[in-house]
Protein backbone atom coordinates (compact mmCIF):
# COMPACT_ATOMS: atom_id res chain seq x y z
CA UNK A 1 0.00 0.00 0.00
CA UNK A 2 1.52 3.00 -1.11
CA UNK A 3 0.99 6.26 1.15
CA UNK A 4 1.77 10.17 0.43
CA UNK A 5 3.56 9.99 3.66
CA UNK A 6 5.80 7.52 3.55
CA UNK A 7 8.96 8.37 2.23
CA UNK A 8 11.54 6.60 0.71
CA UNK A 9 15.28 5.92 2.17
CA UNK A 10 18.43 5.03 0.18
CA UNK A 11 22.09 4.35 0.98
CA UNK A 12 21.94 7.87 -0.84
CA UNK A 13 19.96 10.13 1.00
CA UNK A 14 20.24 8.16 4.46
CA UNK A 15 22.43 11.30 5.60
CA UNK A 16 20.77 13.81 4.76
CA UNK A 17 16.81 12.75 5.29
CA UNK A 18 17.22 10.58 8.54
CA UNK A 19 20.86 11.05 10.11
CA UNK A 20 20.71 14.87 9.43
CA UNK A 21 16.26 15.10 9.77
CA UNK A 22 15.46 18.25 12.17
CA UNK A 23 12.29 15.70 13.55
CA UNK A 24 12.91 12.24 14.53
CA UNK A 25 12.85 9.57 11.80
CA UNK A 26 11.50 5.85 11.77
CA UNK A 27 12.86 3.71 9.43
CA UNK A 28 11.18 0.34 7.88
CA UNK A 29 13.54 -2.15 6.82
CA UNK A 30 11.99 -4.49 4.52
CA UNK A 31 11.99 -5.50 1.25
CA UNK A 32 9.54 -7.36 -1.23
CA UNK A 33 10.24 -11.01 -0.56
CA UNK A 34 9.22 -10.69 2.85
CA UNK A 35 5.68 -11.75 4.34
CA UNK A 36 6.08 -9.88 7.50
CA UNK A 37 7.35 -6.90 6.20
CA UNK A 38 4.09 -6.50 3.69
CA UNK A 39 1.95 -7.43 6.73
CA UNK A 40 3.20 -4.33 7.96
CA UNK A 41 2.42 -1.81 5.09
CA UNK A 42 -1.43 -0.87 6.62
CA UNK A 43 0.37 0.17 9.58
CA UNK A 44 3.60 1.84 8.55
CA UNK A 45 1.25 4.19 6.20
CA UNK A 46 -1.49 4.83 9.31
CA UNK A 47 0.86 6.04 11.33
CA UNK A 48 2.89 8.18 8.61
CA UNK A 49 -0.36 9.70 7.79
CA UNK A 50 -0.64 10.61 12.15
CA UNK A 51 2.59 11.75 12.45
CA UNK A 52 2.77 14.41 9.53
CA UNK A 53 5.32 16.63 10.76
CA UNK A 54 6.09 15.26 13.94
CA UNK A 55 7.88 12.29 12.86
CA UNK A 56 9.18 11.41 9.22
CA UNK A 57 8.63 7.80 8.64
CA UNK A 58 9.67 5.72 5.42
CA UNK A 59 11.28 2.59 4.30
CA UNK A 60 14.79 1.39 3.11
CA UNK A 61 14.21 -1.56 0.55
CA UNK A 62 17.53 -4.04 2.13
CA UNK A 63 17.98 -5.85 -1.37
CA UNK A 64 18.96 -2.25 -2.62
CA UNK A 65 20.52 -0.59 0.08
CA UNK A 66 23.16 -2.54 1.43
CA UNK A 67 25.12 -0.02 2.76
CA UNK A 68 23.17 0.90 5.37
CA UNK A 69 21.59 -2.41 6.10
CA UNK A 70 25.03 -3.24 7.14
CA UNK A 71 25.90 -0.30 8.60
CA UNK A 72 23.82 -1.09 11.16
CA UNK A 73 24.05 -4.48 11.41
CA UNK A 74 20.19 -5.71 10.12
CA UNK A 75 20.28 -9.25 9.93
CA UNK A 76 16.48 -9.77 9.92
CA UNK A 77 13.35 -8.23 9.01
CA UNK A 78 10.96 -6.60 9.56
CA UNK A 79 13.06 -4.04 11.52
CA UNK A 80 12.33 -0.67 12.66
CA UNK A 81 15.13 1.90 14.44
CA UNK A 82 13.89 5.19 14.81
CA UNK A 83 16.38 8.00 14.98
CA UNK A 84 16.72 11.02 16.90
CA UNK A 85 19.64 13.01 16.23
CA UNK A 86 20.91 11.06 14.50
CA UNK A 87 20.93 8.32 16.88
CA UNK A 88 19.06 5.20 17.51
CA UNK A 89 17.07 5.89 19.95
CA UNK A 90 14.67 2.84 19.97
CA UNK A 91 14.43 -0.52 17.76
CA UNK A 92 11.73 -3.36 17.35
CA UNK A 93 12.59 -6.47 15.24
CA UNK A 94 9.98 -8.52 13.58
CA UNK A 95 5.92 -7.77 12.85
CA UNK A 96 4.13 -5.05 15.32
CA UNK A 97 1.10 -3.46 14.85
CA UNK A 98 0.09 -0.06 14.40
CA UNK A 99 -0.68 0.57 18.51
CA UNK A 100 3.19 -0.61 19.52
CA UNK A 101 4.52 1.62 16.91
CA UNK A 102 2.47 4.60 18.27
CA UNK A 103 3.41 3.43 21.45
CA UNK A 104 7.45 3.86 20.55
CA UNK A 105 6.92 7.38 18.94
CA UNK A 106 5.28 8.51 21.43
CA UNK A 107 7.87 7.50 24.04
CA UNK A 108 10.46 9.71 22.11
CA UNK A 109 8.56 12.26 19.81
CA UNK B 1 -23.28 -1.07 17.40
CA UNK B 2 -25.03 -3.43 14.06
CA UNK B 3 -26.78 -6.68 14.10
CA UNK B 4 -24.55 -9.18 15.49
CA UNK B 5 -22.89 -11.41 13.70
CA UNK B 6 -24.03 -15.16 12.82
CA UNK B 7 -20.24 -16.63 13.17
CA UNK B 8 -17.10 -14.30 14.08
CA UNK B 9 -13.92 -16.26 13.17
CA UNK B 10 -10.73 -15.21 14.97
CA UNK B 11 -7.37 -16.29 12.82
CA UNK B 12 -6.96 -16.46 9.27
CA UNK B 13 -4.45 -19.86 8.75
CA UNK B 14 -5.78 -22.82 7.00
CA UNK B 15 -8.27 -23.63 10.39
CA UNK B 16 -9.35 -19.97 9.78
CA UNK B 17 -9.95 -19.75 6.36
CA UNK B 18 -11.39 -23.38 5.89
CA UNK B 19 -14.33 -22.40 8.48
CA UNK B 20 -14.71 -19.44 6.89
CA UNK B 21 -15.40 -21.29 3.44
CA UNK B 22 -18.00 -23.80 4.48
CA UNK B 23 -20.02 -21.23 7.04
CA UNK B 24 -19.54 -18.83 4.15
CA UNK B 25 -21.20 -21.85 1.67
CA UNK B 26 -23.81 -22.23 4.64
CA UNK B 27 -24.78 -18.59 4.20
CA UNK B 28 -24.13 -17.76 7.49
CA UNK B 29 -21.56 -14.75 6.00
CA UNK B 30 -19.11 -15.36 8.35
CA UNK B 31 -16.80 -12.13 9.43
CA UNK B 32 -12.94 -12.83 9.77
CA UNK B 33 -10.30 -11.27 12.06
CA UNK B 34 -7.18 -12.15 10.32
CA UNK B 35 -4.65 -11.12 12.97
CA UNK B 36 -1.55 -9.12 12.51
CA UNK B 37 0.12 -12.01 11.11
CA UNK B 38 -2.79 -12.86 8.50
CA UNK B 39 -2.51 -15.93 6.52
CA UNK B 40 -0.70 -17.72 9.84
CA UNK B 41 2.62 -19.54 9.94
CA UNK B 42 2.14 -20.81 6.30
CA UNK B 43 3.11 -16.92 5.32
CA UNK B 44 6.69 -17.96 6.43
CA UNK B 45 7.21 -21.00 4.79
CA UNK B 46 8.50 -21.89 1.13
CA UNK B 47 7.46 -25.26 -0.75
CA UNK B 48 4.52 -26.62 0.96
CA UNK B 49 4.41 -30.45 -0.08
CA UNK B 50 2.07 -32.03 1.38
CA UNK B 51 -1.23 -30.67 1.24
CA UNK B 52 -3.25 -32.64 -1.20
CA UNK B 53 -4.52 -31.70 -4.11
CA UNK B 54 -1.24 -29.88 -5.05
CA UNK B 55 1.47 -32.33 -6.69
CA UNK B 56 4.33 -30.76 -6.99
CA UNK B 57 3.36 -28.45 -4.30
CA UNK B 58 2.25 -24.88 -3.52
CA UNK B 59 3.89 -22.13 -2.25
CA UNK B 60 2.35 -21.44 1.56
CA UNK B 61 1.47 -18.05 1.13
CA UNK B 62 -0.17 -19.04 -2.31
CA UNK B 63 -2.27 -21.59 -0.87
CA UNK B 64 -3.71 -19.37 1.70
CA UNK B 65 -4.00 -16.50 -1.10
CA UNK B 66 -6.26 -19.24 -2.61
CA UNK B 67 -8.23 -20.22 0.13
CA UNK B 68 -8.66 -16.50 1.12
CA UNK B 69 -9.93 -16.00 -1.80
CA UNK B 70 -12.71 -19.01 -2.32
CA UNK B 71 -14.20 -18.03 1.35
CA UNK B 72 -14.57 -14.50 -0.21
CA UNK B 73 -16.28 -15.80 -3.43
CA UNK B 74 -18.67 -17.20 -1.10
CA UNK B 75 -18.92 -14.28 0.73
CA UNK B 76 -16.72 -14.61 3.88
CA UNK B 77 -15.84 -10.77 5.16
CA UNK B 78 -12.36 -9.39 6.75
CA UNK B 79 -11.11 -7.16 9.30
CA UNK B 80 -7.52 -6.69 9.57
CA UNK B 81 -5.29 -6.32 12.55
CA UNK B 82 -5.67 -8.41 16.01
CA UNK B 83 -8.18 -9.14 18.61
CA UNK B 84 -7.53 -6.51 21.31
CA UNK B 85 -10.48 -7.93 24.16
CA UNK B 86 -13.13 -10.78 24.09
CA UNK B 87 -16.11 -10.99 25.54
CA UNK B 88 -17.89 -14.68 25.98
CA UNK B 89 -19.41 -13.98 29.33
CA UNK B 90 -22.55 -12.26 27.91
CA UNK B 91 -24.47 -13.30 24.36
CA UNK B 92 -23.87 -12.03 21.55
CA UNK B 93 -20.21 -12.13 22.68
CA UNK B 94 -18.04 -9.04 22.09
CA UNK B 95 -14.73 -9.11 20.15
CA UNK B 96 -12.77 -6.01 19.83
CA UNK B 97 -10.62 -5.28 17.55
CA UNK B 98 -8.23 -2.17 16.61
CA UNK B 99 -10.81 -0.47 14.82
CA UNK B 100 -14.17 -1.07 16.95
CA UNK B 101 -15.98 -3.90 18.49
CA UNK B 102 -18.66 -6.43 16.71
CA UNK B 103 -21.02 -8.95 18.36
CA UNK B 104 -21.47 -12.65 17.12
CA UNK B 105 -23.74 -15.56 17.88
CA UNK B 106 -21.33 -17.96 17.49
CA UNK B 107 -17.21 -17.21 17.40
CA UNK B 108 -14.73 -19.80 16.10
CA UNK B 109 -11.28 -19.33 17.46
CA UNK B 110 -8.51 -20.41 15.21
CA UNK B 111 -5.67 -18.14 16.12
CA UNK B 112 -3.13 -20.69 15.87
CA UNK B 113 0.26 -20.36 17.71
CA UNK B 114 3.72 -18.74 17.11
CA UNK B 115 7.02 -19.77 17.23
CA UNK B 116 9.00 -20.65 20.85
CA UNK B 117 11.95 -19.19 21.94
CA UNK B 118 14.92 -20.51 23.49
CA UNK B 119 14.28 -18.05 26.94
CA UNK B 120 18.17 -16.91 26.86
CA UNK B 121 18.99 -13.26 27.46
CA UNK B 122 21.21 -13.08 24.69
CA UNK B 123 18.92 -14.33 22.34
CA UNK B 124 16.54 -12.06 23.11
CA UNK B 125 19.36 -9.04 22.72
CA UNK B 126 20.32 -10.40 19.30
CA UNK B 127 17.02 -10.64 17.85
CA UNK B 128 17.24 -9.31 14.53
CA UNK B 129 20.95 -9.31 14.57
CA UNK B 130 21.16 -12.66 13.48
CA UNK B 131 18.82 -14.27 15.75
CA UNK B 132 15.79 -15.26 13.81
CA UNK B 133 12.71 -17.44 14.22
CA UNK B 134 11.96 -16.97 10.16
CA UNK B 135 14.28 -18.33 7.61
CA UNK B 136 12.08 -17.25 4.40
CA UNK B 137 12.03 -13.72 5.78
CA UNK B 138 16.40 -13.64 6.93
CA UNK B 139 17.99 -16.47 5.26
CA UNK B 140 19.04 -13.82 3.06
CA UNK B 141 21.29 -11.63 5.65
CA UNK B 142 23.62 -14.90 5.59
CA UNK B 143 24.82 -15.22 2.28
CA UNK B 144 28.12 -17.00 2.11
CA UNK B 145 28.34 -17.30 5.52
CA UNK B 146 27.87 -19.96 8.71
CA UNK B 147 24.57 -20.38 10.48
CA UNK B 148 22.95 -22.61 12.94
CA UNK B 149 19.34 -24.21 12.96
CA UNK B 150 18.16 -25.41 16.77
CA UNK B 151 15.29 -27.63 17.12
CA UNK B 152 14.63 -31.72 15.33
CA UNK B 153 10.91 -31.35 13.82
CA UNK B 154 9.66 -30.75 10.65
CA UNK B 155 10.06 -26.85 10.58
CA UNK B 156 13.85 -27.09 12.01
CA UNK B 157 14.68 -29.25 9.12
CA UNK B 158 12.71 -27.15 6.28
CA UNK B 159 14.25 -24.08 7.57
CA UNK B 160 17.68 -26.04 7.95
CA UNK B 161 17.52 -27.27 4.23
CA UNK B 162 16.26 -23.86 2.55
CA UNK B 163 18.88 -22.04 4.62
CA UNK B 164 21.75 -24.46 2.44
CA UNK B 165 20.43 -21.69 -0.44
CA UNK B 166 22.94 -18.97 1.20
CA UNK B 167 24.94 -20.40 4.24
CA UNK B 168 27.55 -21.80 3.46
CA UNK B 169 27.21 -24.17 6.24
CA UNK B 170 24.22 -25.39 8.33
CA UNK B 171 24.97 -26.51 11.83
CA UNK B 172 21.57 -28.56 13.09
CA UNK B 173 21.31 -28.57 17.04
CA UNK B 174 19.06 -30.86 18.44
CA UNK B 175 18.76 -31.60 22.30
CA UNK B 176 18.09 -35.65 20.97
CA UNK B 177 19.45 -38.00 19.41
CA UNK B 178 17.07 -38.43 17.01
CA UNK B 179 14.82 -36.34 14.88
CA UNK B 180 11.07 -35.60 15.38
CA UNK B 181 10.59 -34.49 11.56
CA UNK B 182 8.99 -36.74 8.90
CA UNK B 183 11.27 -39.56 6.75
CA UNK B 184 11.43 -37.66 3.63
CA UNK B 185 12.83 -34.19 5.48
CA UNK B 186 15.47 -36.08 7.46
CA UNK B 187 16.46 -38.26 4.20
CA UNK B 188 16.92 -34.38 2.59
CA UNK B 189 18.80 -32.71 5.27
CA UNK B 190 21.37 -36.13 5.95
CA UNK B 191 22.03 -35.72 2.16
CA UNK B 192 22.58 -32.25 2.29
CA UNK B 193 26.42 -31.72 2.04
CA UNK B 194 26.20 -28.58 3.61
CA UNK B 195 24.06 -29.40 6.79
CA UNK B 196 26.11 -31.43 9.61
CA UNK B 197 24.38 -31.57 13.02
CA UNK B 198 25.23 -31.25 17.19
CA UNK B 199 23.01 -34.31 18.62
CA UNK B 200 22.54 -34.16 22.37
CA UNK B 201 23.45 -30.52 22.47
CA UNK B 202 21.54 -27.95 23.27
CA UNK B 203 22.38 -23.83 23.13
CA UNK B 204 23.85 -22.41 26.43
CA UNK B 205 24.58 -18.92 24.85
CA UNK B 206 24.30 -16.83 22.16
CA UNK B 207 27.81 -14.60 21.76
CA UNK B 208 28.13 -11.34 19.97
CA UNK B 209 30.64 -9.16 18.74
CA UNK B 210 29.93 -5.34 18.14
CA UNK B 211 26.10 -6.21 18.48
CA UNK B 212 25.68 -9.21 16.13
CA UNK B 213 25.72 -12.49 16.66
CA UNK B 214 29.17 -14.12 16.68
CA UNK B 215 29.07 -17.50 18.11
CA UNK B 216 26.85 -19.84 20.22
CA UNK B 217 28.34 -21.60 22.93
CA UNK B 218 27.15 -25.59 23.01
CA UNK B 219 26.81 -27.70 25.60
CA UNK B 220 26.31 -31.59 25.40
CA UNK B 221 23.58 -33.10 27.64
CA UNK B 222 25.07 -36.40 27.60
CA UNK B 223 29.15 -35.23 28.43
CA UNK B 224 28.31 -31.93 29.95
CA UNK B 225 30.95 -30.85 27.52
CA UNK B 226 30.98 -26.89 26.32
CA UNK B 227 32.32 -25.48 22.72
CA UNK B 228 31.84 -22.51 20.44
CA UNK B 229 30.58 -22.96 17.51
CA UNK B 230 31.28 -19.92 15.10
CA UNK B 231 28.48 -19.00 13.23
CA UNK B 232 26.84 -15.46 12.28
CA UNK B 233 22.93 -16.43 12.23
CA UNK B 234 21.19 -18.63 14.79
CA UNK B 235 17.54 -19.79 13.65
CA UNK B 236 15.14 -21.23 16.18
CA UNK B 237 12.61 -23.63 15.37
CA UNK B 238 11.93 -25.42 18.58
CA UNK B 239 8.37 -25.89 18.49
CA UNK B 240 4.79 -23.38 18.97
CA UNK B 241 3.14 -21.79 21.81
CA UNK B 242 -0.79 -21.25 21.55
CA UNK B 243 -2.07 -17.91 20.95
CA UNK B 244 -4.77 -18.41 23.72
CA UNK B 245 -3.69 -15.40 26.46
CA UNK B 246 -7.12 -13.57 25.29
CA UNK B 247 -9.42 -16.76 26.71
CA UNK B 248 -7.59 -16.99 29.67
CA UNK B 249 -10.24 -17.39 32.24
CA UNK B 250 -12.68 -17.63 29.92
CA UNK B 251 -12.44 -20.72 27.96
CA UNK B 252 -10.64 -24.28 29.64
CA UNK B 253 -7.14 -24.54 28.89
CA UNK B 254 -4.85 -27.34 29.21
CA UNK B 255 -1.07 -26.88 31.01
CA UNK B 256 0.59 -25.98 27.87
CA UNK B 257 -1.83 -23.51 27.25
CA UNK B 258 -3.72 -25.08 24.65
CA UNK B 259 -7.53 -25.04 24.13
CA UNK B 260 -9.40 -28.10 25.24
CA UNK B 261 -12.22 -28.74 22.78
CA UNK B 262 -14.61 -32.18 23.32
CA UNK B 263 -16.90 -33.80 20.66
CA UNK B 264 -15.78 -32.76 17.46
CA UNK B 265 -14.55 -28.45 18.11
CA UNK B 266 -16.80 -27.48 20.93
CA UNK B 267 -15.48 -25.75 24.06
CA UNK B 268 -16.81 -24.97 27.57
CA UNK B 269 -18.67 -22.02 26.53
CA UNK B 270 -21.63 -23.01 24.17
CA UNK B 271 -21.04 -21.49 20.51
CA UNK B 272 -17.71 -21.21 20.81
CA UNK B 273 -15.37 -23.75 18.84
CA UNK B 274 -12.06 -23.77 18.40
CA UNK B 275 -9.48 -25.20 15.30
CA UNK B 276 -6.44 -25.49 14.26
CA UNK B 277 -3.25 -25.55 16.39
CA UNK B 278 -4.77 -23.59 18.65
CA UNK B 279 -6.17 -27.00 20.03
CA UNK B 280 -4.09 -29.13 18.78
CA UNK B 281 0.05 -29.92 19.66
CA UNK B 282 -0.37 -33.23 18.30
CA UNK B 283 -0.58 -33.10 14.59
CA UNK B 284 -0.50 -29.72 13.81
CA UNK B 285 -0.45 -29.61 9.95
CA UNK B 286 -1.82 -27.54 7.57
CA UNK B 287 -4.27 -30.29 6.16
CA UNK B 288 -5.31 -31.25 9.77
CA UNK B 289 -6.06 -27.60 10.79
CA UNK B 290 -8.09 -27.01 7.55
CA UNK B 291 -10.21 -30.26 8.50
CA UNK B 292 -10.70 -29.03 12.11
CA UNK B 293 -11.91 -25.83 10.79
CA UNK B 294 -14.88 -27.71 8.29
CA UNK B 295 -15.73 -29.08 11.75
CA UNK B 296 -15.46 -25.79 13.62
CA UNK B 297 -17.74 -24.30 11.01
CA UNK B 298 -20.42 -27.43 11.34
CA UNK B 299 -20.42 -27.37 14.76
CA UNK B 300 -21.36 -23.54 14.98
CA UNK B 301 -24.41 -24.06 11.88
CA UNK B 302 -25.57 -26.17 14.37
CA UNK B 303 -25.51 -24.69 17.17
CA UNK B 304 -27.11 -21.99 15.52
CA UNK B 305 -30.02 -23.88 14.03
CA UNK B 306 -30.53 -25.40 17.36
CA UNK B 307 -30.81 -22.12 18.65
CA UNK B 308 -33.62 -20.94 15.98
CA UNK B 309 -31.14 -18.79 13.53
Amino acid sequence: MASEHVKTFTDGNFESDVLKASTPVLVDFWAEWCGPCRAMEPAISAVAADYVGKVAIGKLNVDDNPGITMKYMVRGIPTIMLFKGGQIVDQVVGLVDKGALKQMLDKHA
Amino acid sequence: MSAPHNVVIIGSGPAGLTAALYAARANLAPLMVEGLEAGGQLMLTTAVENFPGFPGGIMGPDLMANMRKQAEEFGATFVRGNVTAIDLHSRPFTITTDDGAVQARTLIVATGASAKLLGLPSERKLMGHGVSTCATCDGFFFRGKPIAVVGGGDSALEEATFLTRFASHVTLIHRRTSLRASKVMQDRAFANPKISFEWDTEVAEVRDSGGAVSSVLLRNLKTGMEKDLTIEGLFVAIGHTPNTALFRGQLEMDEGGYLITLGGSKTNVPGVFACGDVQDHTYRQAITAAGSGCMAAIDAERFLESHGH
